[in-house]
C-alpha cells in the first residue's frame, strides 16, 4: 500500500478567493428540470430510429436447447431479430471488467446477449428491432425459447460447495480471494483476540438492494453512415470510461466514437457500468447504419441494472478492559452475481480499509474477501459502493462491543476515536487520513438529538411491560472517497486512474467557459463549477458556463462516482483557473508595463499594488488576449488552461449519526423520530447543496435499514422487481432530517474540500439498526437481519421471548 | 371496426386499429389517432411531443408521469388516452407563465433546493399544486402523506416538503 503524504496548505488558497464560495447559490440546473425542458436520453426525437427489446431469460440457470424467432419476425412493424448465437461473432471482446482483483480471478466471458446458457433471471436472450418501442415488446412476446433448466444458486454459502457450477468453464463459483493481513509481527491479530479482555464475533448479512434511479436506463446510437462516426447518447454516470470500454468491446476505432450523456436521472452507482444495451445499441446501429434506441422499463431495470450490497459479514473484534480495540478479523463473502460487471469485483475490496472506521486499531488485522458467483442480477457499485458495509459491521459491532462492556455506545466510541492532535493520521492500513475532529462532530449530535435527555426519556419509558420501546442509534464514520490517486488505484490492480481533467477559458467577451469530464446526473456541477471558476476570477458565476457529458466537448475525464467530482474534479478547476490567472497577469503586466509581483489580482481586475487606481479588468485582458496585437513576445494568444489533476490523497469527510426511534413490539413497526447528521466534508463550495446531497444519502441508508431488499425465491426469480414490491421509501416512510455543521478542511487540496455524495448513505443504515437493537436488547434480542421490517421485527422479539421462557424453565 | 356516432372515432389503419384522441392540452386542443391500448402518459410523450411528463415505472408506483386532469392530480399511466377524451389536462409545461416566470410552486422548489436529477420534479410539482389545492395550509405530516405517491431518490424528501411548504406560505 502506498502512503500517501503529500500537504498542501489550504488556507491561504482559499483567502485568495472572492466570497463565491460558500454561498446557498440557487441552482443553474433548476429551470429547465422544473419546466419539462431538460432533455433525458428517452425525450430524444430521433427520426428513423428503430426501437429494440431485449426478452431476458425467465429462468436462473438454463441451457438455450433452441429459439424459434419466426413469429416475432413475421409480426408487421418488426425490422429484425437477433440472438446471442446470430451476434456472437461480432464483438471484439467480452463486456469488460476493468478490476481484476487478484492474478488468479475467475471472471467468465460474458457477451451482451447469452449464446448457450443464461446465469440470471434477467440475462438477454434475443432482440428485437422494430418501429415502435410497443411492436418490439409485443414482438419479444412471440420468440419461442426452449431452455434445460438448471438448479438455481441463491445462498451465499452454498454457492461455495460448487455442488452446482454455474460457469462451467470455470469449474468453481469462487471468483476470487482477496486478503489484506496487516500485521507487526506474524500472528498478531490471532494474539490480540486470545489475549483481548473482551471478543466479538458477529456475522451481518448485507441484503441486496437495487439502486432504483428514478430515470431508468436509455440508449441512443446514432451512426453518421457516410462520415464513418458513431454518436451513443445513454444514460450513464461514465461517459469517457463507456467510450473507451465500447471501442474495445466493440473494435471501433474509439476517435469514431462519441458519446453524449443529455440530462440523466440519478445513478447512485448502477449507470457507473457498461451494459449489454449500450453495445447493442451501437452494433446494431454500426451495422444496419441506423438509429437504434433502447429504453429500459422500470421491472427491468430491476433485473437488468445492477444490484449493491449483497455481502455475508463475519467481524471479530478483540479489545481491552476499557473496551479499547486491539485487532480485528473479518472475513467477507461477497455475492458478484451472475456475472463481473464493470467493478464488481472491486466492490467489497473498498471497504477493507474502513473496517476500524474512526478508531485507533493496531497492526493486528486479518481481512480477506471470496467473491463468490450466483444466478442472481450481477452487483456492482451502489451508493457508497462497500464502505457502507464495512461502516455497517464496525458501527453495528461496536455497539455490541459496548453491551459486552456495560458502558455507553457513544462513550466506547470516545475511548477508541484517532485522537484530533494526531492528523496527518497513518492508518494501520498505511493510508493517512488527512484531517478528523470525531469528538467534535460527535459532540454536535449529541447536543442536537440531547442525547442526554434522550437516553433519560429510554429509560422511563422502557419498563419491562412497555409496548412502545425507545431506541437510540449511533454511528460514526471515515469516508475513504474522492477516488483517486492512480498510484493507489494500480497497487489495487484496478485498471484506470483517478485523475480529473479541466479546461477552463476566458472567451473573447470575457464571459467564461469551464470544461469539466465530471458527468452531473443530480448534483448540481453546472452550479458549483460555475461558483469555484467565478470565485477564482472575481466575476458573477452566470458569467461561467460549464460544459460536460460529451465527449467530443469534454474528451478527456474519469466521470462521476465515490464522491470524487468536487475533491477531484473542482479542484482540476481550481488549478485550471490559476494557470488562466496567471497568464492574465503577464499580459496585464505587458500592458500596465508593471511588474508581474506587482500586480494584485481581486474582483475581476489586476491593478498595481499601491496605485488602486491603475487597473486592468479581466475583460480587456481577454479581448488583448483574443487580438494577440500586443501580447508580450512569446506569448500564445487567447486566454485557456486545461489541467489534469491526480489527487496525492483520498477524500477522508467523516461524521456522526444519531437518531431515535419508537418500536410498537406488538406489530414489530418502527418509527423513525428523530434523526441527526453530522457530516464534516471540509470547506463548501454550496452548502445548499451539500445538504442535499446529505438529505439523500441519509435516506438511502434509512431505506436499507428500514425498507429494502431484492427477495429472491428459491428458484432464482426476483420477488420484488417492481416499484410496488421494493420498498422505495415515500415522504410518509422518512422524518425530517436534522443536519449539525463541522468543518475541518482538507489539507490535501487548495479548496479544502472533501466529498460528500455518499456519506449519507454510509451513516445511515448502522445508526438506525443501532437503534432498533438498542430498544429491544432489554427483551433479549441480540440483533435484526435488515430490513428491519415489522415481520423480522417481530419474529426477533418473538424469537427472543421463546428463548427467555426456554432458559427459565 | 369503425365507430362514427361519437365524439371518439375508431378506424383502420396501417399497421393496426386505431381510435381519434383530442384532448386541451394546457390550453390548446390537439387530436391524434392512437392504438386504444395507449396510455395518457404515452399520448403526452409520443402523441403531443411534450416530453416533461417522466415515466418512471411499470406498476403506477412513483408518480412520475402526474398531470392534472381538470385540474386535480392524476398519474397518467392510470388511464388510457382515449378515456381523457375531450377533457382538459395539464402537464408541466403549462405550469410557468408564457414570459417564463415560473409558477409559485416550481419557484419554490428552486429556492429549497427540492430537486436534484430533477426526474421525479414535474410530477412531484403536479401532485404538490394539487395537494396545495386541497389543503391551502398543510401541515408538514399532510405534505408527507398527500405525496406518498409521488417517488424521489435523490432528496430525502427533506427539501421537497420544505418546499410545498414554502409555496403553501407564499
Amino acid at each position: 500500500m502506498t502512503v500517501i503524504d503529500n500537504q498542501i496548505a489550504s488556507d491561504e488558497s482559499i483567502a485568495a478567493g472572492n466570497g463565491v464560495l460558500g454561498q446557498r447559490m440557487l441552482r443553474k440546473e433548476d429551470p429547465a428540470l422544473l419546466t419539462g425542458e431538460a432533455v433525458y436520453t428517452n425525450d430524444m426525437v430521433v427520426p428513423g430510429a428503430l426501437y429494440m427489446a431485449v426478452l431476458r431469460s425467465p429462468h436462473a440457470h438454463a441451457t438455450i436447447t433452441s429459439i424459434d424467432t419466426s413469429a416475432a419476425l413475421a409480426l408487421p412493424g418488426v425490422h429484425s431479430v437477433y440472438t446471442g448465437a446470430d451476434m456472437a461473432d461480432q464483438w471484439a471482446a467480452p463486456m469488460p471488467c476493468a478490476w481484476p482483483v487478484t492474478d488468479d480471478m475467475k471472471n467468465p466471458a460474458h457477451y451482451p446477449l447469452a449464446v448457450s446458457k443464461v446465469a440470471y433471471v434477467g440475462d438477454g436472450v434475443a432482440c428485437v428491432l422494430a418501429e415502435t418501442d410497443s411492436i418490439a415488446h409485443d414482438a419479444i412476446e412471440l420468440i419461442d425459447v426452449d431452455y434445460d433448466v438448471h438448479r438455481a444458486v441463491i445462498d451465499l454459502e452454498a454457492a461455495l460447495s460448487d455442488d452446482v457450477v454455474i460457469h462451467d468453464e470455470l469449474g468453481t463459483n469462487a471468483s476470487y480471494t482477496w486478503p489484506l493481513l496487516i500485521e507487526e509481527n506474524d500472528g498478531d491479530c490471532q494474539k490480540a483476540i486470545d489475549e483481548a479482555v473482551y471478543v466479538v464475533s458477529e456475522r451481518y448479512v448485507q441484503q441486496r438492494l437495487i439502486p432504483m434511479a428514478m430515470e431508468p436506463r436509455a440508449v441512443v446510437a446514432l451512426p453518421q453512415p457516410f462520415g464513418g462516426d458513431m454518436t451513443l447518447y445513454s444514460a450513464t454516470q461514465v461517459p469517457h470510461i463507456l467510450k473507451v470500454m465500447t471501442a474495445l468491446t466493440l473494435g471501433i476505432p474509439e476517435h469514431q466514437l462519441r458519446v453524449v450523456c443529455p440530462a440523466v436521472g440519478g445513478g447512485f452507482g448502477s449507470k457507473l457500468d457498461v451494459y449489454a444495451e449500450e453495445l447493442l445499441c451501437v452494433q446494431l446501429a454500426r451495422t444496419l447504419k441506423v438509429p437504434v434506441r433502447w429504453n429500459e422499463e422500470r421491472s427491468e431495470n430491476a433485473l437488468a441494472t445492477v444490484h449493491g450490497r449483497a455481502q455475508i459479514q463475519d467481524i471479530e473484534l478483540a479489545a481491552d478492559a476499557d473496551g479499547k480495540l486491539t485487532g480485528m478479523r473479518v472475513r467477507l463473502t461477497a455475492d458478484m452475481g451472475a456475472y463481473l460487471q464493470l467493478v464488481t469485483p472491486g466492490i467489497p475490496l473498498f471497504g477493507a480499509f474502513l473496517y476500524a472506521g474512526v478508531y485507533e486499531l493496531p497492526k493486528a488485522y486479518d481481512f480477506s474477501c471470496t467473491g463468490v458467483f450466483t444466478t442472481m442480477t450481477p452487483t456492482d457499485a451502489y451508493r457508497g459502493a462497500g464502505r457502507p458495509e464495512a461502516t455497517y459491521a464496525i458501527e453495528h459491532a461496536m455497539d455490541a462491543l459496548a453491551r459486552k462492556v456495560g458502558i455507553d455506545p457513544l462513550e466506547l466510541r470516545r475511548r477508541n476515536f484517532i485522537p484530533k492532535g494526531s492528523y496527518p493520521y497513518e492508518a494501520f492500513t498505511g493510508l493517512v487520513y488527512d484531517s478528523g475532529d470525531h469528538d467534535k462532530a460527535a459532540s454536535i449530535a449529541e447536543g442536537l438529538l440531547d442525547y442526554a435527555g434522550m437516553r433519560a426519556r429510554q429509560a422511563e419509558q422502557n419498563t419491562p411491560g412497555s409496548t412502545k420501546r425507545l431506541g437510540i442509534g449511533v454511528s460514526t464514520y471515515f469516508e475513504m472517497c474522492g477516488l483517486a490517486p492512480s498510484r493507489v488505484l494500480a497497487s489495487l490492480n484496478y485498471s484506470a486512474g483517478g485523475w480529473e481533467s479541466a479546461t477552463v477559458r476566458v472567451l473573447p467577451t470575457s464571459k467564461i467557459q469551464v470544461v469539466t469530464g465530471t458527468a452531473p446526473h443530480g448534483q448540481g456541477h453546472e452550479t458549483a463549477w460555475s461558483m469555484i471558476a467565478a470565485d477564482r476570477f472575481g466575476v458573477d458565476p452566470a458569467d461561467v458556463d460549464v460544459l460536460h457529458s460529451d465527449t467530443a466537448i469534454a474528451p478527456l475525464g474519469l466521470d462521476t462516482y465515490g464522491s470524487r467530482s468536487l475533491p477531484v474534479g473542482g479542484v482540476a478547476i481550481t488549478m485550471a483557473c490559476d494557470k488562466v490567472i496567471d497568464k492574465a497577469r503577464k499580459i496585464a503586466a505587458h500592458q500596465m508595463e508593471a511588474n508581474e509581483e506587482d500586480l494584485e489580482f481581486s474582483g475581476g481586475a489586476f491593478r498595481v499594488a499601491g496605485s488602486p487606481d491603475k487597473e486592468m479588468p479581466l475583460a480587456a485582458i481577454a479581448f488583448e488576449a483574443f487580438t494577440a496585437h500586443d501580447l508580450p513576445d512569446g506569448l500564445e494568444p487567447n486566454l485557456e488552461a486545461q489541467v489534469t489533476y491526480d489527487p496525492p490523497n483520498f477524500s477522508w469527510p467523516f461524521g456522526t449519526h444519531m437518531c431515535a426511534v419508537e418500536i410498537d413490539t406488538e406489530t414489530g413497526d418502527v418509527d423513525l423520530l428523530q434523526y441527526v447528521a453530522v457530516d464534516d466534508c471540509g470547506n463548501k463550495v454550496n452548502p445548499l447543496i451539500v445538504d442535499g446531497q446529505v438529505h439523500g444519502g441519509v435516506v438511502q441508508g434509512i431505506a436499507q435499514a428500514l425498507y429494502e431488499e431484492a427477495r429472491y425465491d428459491d428458484d432464482g426469480t426476483l420477488q420484488s422487481s417492481t416499484l410496488a414490491e421494493y420498498l422505495v421509501p415515500a415522504a410518509s416512510d422518512v422524518p425530517p432530517i436534522t443536519l449539525g455543521e463541522s468543518i475541518t478542511p482538507s489539507p490535501s487540496n487548495p479548496l479544502g474540500v472533501k466529498g460528500v455524495g455518499e456519506a449519507g448513505t454510509i451513516g445511515a443504515a448502522p445508526c438506525v439498526m443501532n437503534a432498533v437493537v438498542d430498544a429491544l436488547s432489554g427483551l433479549g434480542v441480540q440483533d435484526i437481519q435488515m430490513p428491519a421490517s415489522p415481520l423480522n421485527v417481530w419474529n426477533a422479539i418473538q424469537q427472543a421471548q421463546a428463548n427467555h421462557q426456554e432458559t427459565n424453565q | 371496426m369503425r365507430h362514427d356516432g361519437g365524439h371518439t372515432s375508431a378506424h383502420d389503419k396501417p399497421g393496426g386499429f386505431s381510435v381519434e384522441v383530442s384532448i386541451n392540452i394546457n390550453g390548446t386542443r390537439q387530436t391524434h389517432d392512437v392504438e386504444p391500448r395507449t396510455l395518457l402518459v404515452q399520448y403526452i410523450r409520443e402523441h403531443a411531443g411534450l416530453t416533461g411528463t417522466n415515466i418512471g415505472c411499470d406498476t403506477s408506483s412513483c408518480g412520475a408521469c402526474s398531470i392534472h386532469l381538470n385540474g386535480e392530480a392524476v398519474k397518467s399511466c392510470t388511464i388510457l388516452a382515449a378515456q381523457a377524451d375531450g377533457q382538459e389536462i395539464k402537464t408541466i409545461e403549462g405550469m410557468a407563465d408564457a414570459d417564463g416566470t415560473l409558477h409559485p410552486m416550481q419557484q419554490a422548489f428552486m429556492e429549497n433546493h427540492g430537486l436534484q436529477c430533477g426526474y421525479c420534479t414535474p410530477g412531484m410539482v403536479m401532485a404538490a399544486t394539487s395537494l396545495l389545492d386541497e389543503i391551502p395550509n398543510p401541515s408538514e405530516e399532510d405534505v408527507r402523506l398527500g405525496l406518498e405517491g409521488n417517488l424521489c431518490r435523490c432528496t430525502g424528501y427533506h427539501n421537497i416538503v420544505k418546499s410545498v411548504l414554502a409555496a403553501a406560505s407564499a
